[in-house]
């Protein structure tokens, strides 16, 4: 057995180490930047087509619990009309941490063909646990997939009211604490927080 | 056919009644409308079936001053924006600031003690569940006309009209 796979091994390896006999060098190297620009290619916007809204909500889990709740929010509707789609806030911006959660996200697949969560009931027994998920990942980055749109350095203090400025003078801009330890369940409902601190 | 009459009967007595029925009510909204000309509706005075304009919706003050209290059991007002705060059995979003422990940090003053008072009198370590739902009885500050005079007088006023001797 262990002798047969290094057989194959070498013989493997013998291929690859020998120049190519019928295919020319052009073919080879132009081939294979096609190939390399198709696959990668492709990969990106396989990738891209996850990260949009329509297919978060492909499924019901996610179109009737926490997008049902997110319309009612003011990242939904709001004076401007600007809003948060669930990439925006749910999967970094940056390439390499995207694969990163797109890695952690294929257990999410698990779960939906097993339906860990495919009720209402199963998902509200399940809301603390999924919730401290995201509030561990927002307070481990530095709450960065809300700075993608609310930075630091382009908030007026002044602007706001009183007791919002006071809170962000003393607690935000001196880092000790990062915007997901105040503002929890701003865009769906919270869990049962018994027991969460600062609650 | 004994059974096809009889549907017929209850039919007739049916539409006799609704015909009387709503001869009463045009009479009563004449009457009403003869009785108080001079009353504010909210509606404005459009008649029922036509279409009004709605009053524009108050703006809520926020970071306002907290307003005195009309009377000493008035629950005070909340002085800033609410929109948003989940107050259900799951969580409440004013206790994360107002509840005894959290005041330190958030600067909010704390709920009134008589929250943590069960019906006996007796206090609880937590808000009384009889008190949880705050906006039972506060409610935030908008800059609203209301829509119809009031005559209250604040009970100091009273007393000193009176001649009595106020607390002030």
């Amino acid at each position: 057995m262990m002798r047969k796979l290094i057989d194959w091994v070498k013989i493997f390896w013998r291929t690859l180490s020998r120049p190519a006999v019928h295919l020319s060098l052009g073919f080879l190297t132009v081939g294979g930047f096609v190939a390399g620009v198709l696959f990668w290619g492709g990969f990106n916007t396989a990738m891209e087509a996850t990260n949009t809204e329509e297919f978060c909500i492909a499924c019901h889990e996610m179109r009737d619990n926490v997008y049902e709740e997110l319309k009612t929010t003011v990242h939904f509707s709001n004076a401007s009309g600007v809003r948060a789609t669930c990439p925006d806030c749910h999967v970094p911006h940056d390439w390499t941490d995207k694969i990163a959660r797109k890695m952690q996200a294929s257990k999410e697949v698990w779960g939906w063909v097993f339906g860990t969560i495919d009720t209402r009931e199963k998902f509200e027994a399940n809301r603390l646990r999924l919730a401290k998920h995201e509030w561990h990942r927002l307070q481990t980055n530095d709450s960065l997939e809300c700075r993608n749109c609310h930075s630091e350095d382009s908030m007026d203090l002044t602007q706001q009211s009183p007791r919002a400025a006071e809170a962000h003078r003393t607690q935000l801009i001196d880092g000790s604490k990062t915007c997901i330890d105040c503002h929890k369940g701003i865009a769906h409902e919270l869990p049962n927080m018994a027991g969460v601190e600062g609650w | 056919m004994r059974a096809a009459s009889l549907c017929a009967a209850c039919l007739l007595a049916l539409a006799a009644f609704s015909t009387a029925a709503v001869s009463t009510v045009a009479v009563s909204t004449a009457a009403a409308q003869e009785a108080g000309a001079g009353l504010a509706h909210m509606r404005g005075a459009e008649p029922i079936g036509d279409r009004t304009e709605p009053p524009m919706m108050a703006r809520t003050e926020d970071g306002a001053e907290r307003r005195v209290r009309n009377y000493p059991e008035q629950p005070p007002t909340i002085p800033h924006e609410i929109e948003g705060y989940q107050l259900d059995l799951k969580a409440n979003k004013c206790l994360s600031c107002h509840a005894r422990r959290r005041t330190g940090e958030s600067g909010a003053p704390m709920v009134s003690v008589t929250h943590y008072m069960d019906r006996d009198g007796q206090f609880l370590a937590a808000v009384s569940p009889r008190r949880y739902f705050c906006t039972q009885c506060h409610v935030p500050q908008q800059d609203a006309r209301p829509p119809v005079e009031n005559t209250f007088v604040d009970v100091d006023d009273l007393l000193s009209a009176a001649g009595g001797d106020a607390d002030e």
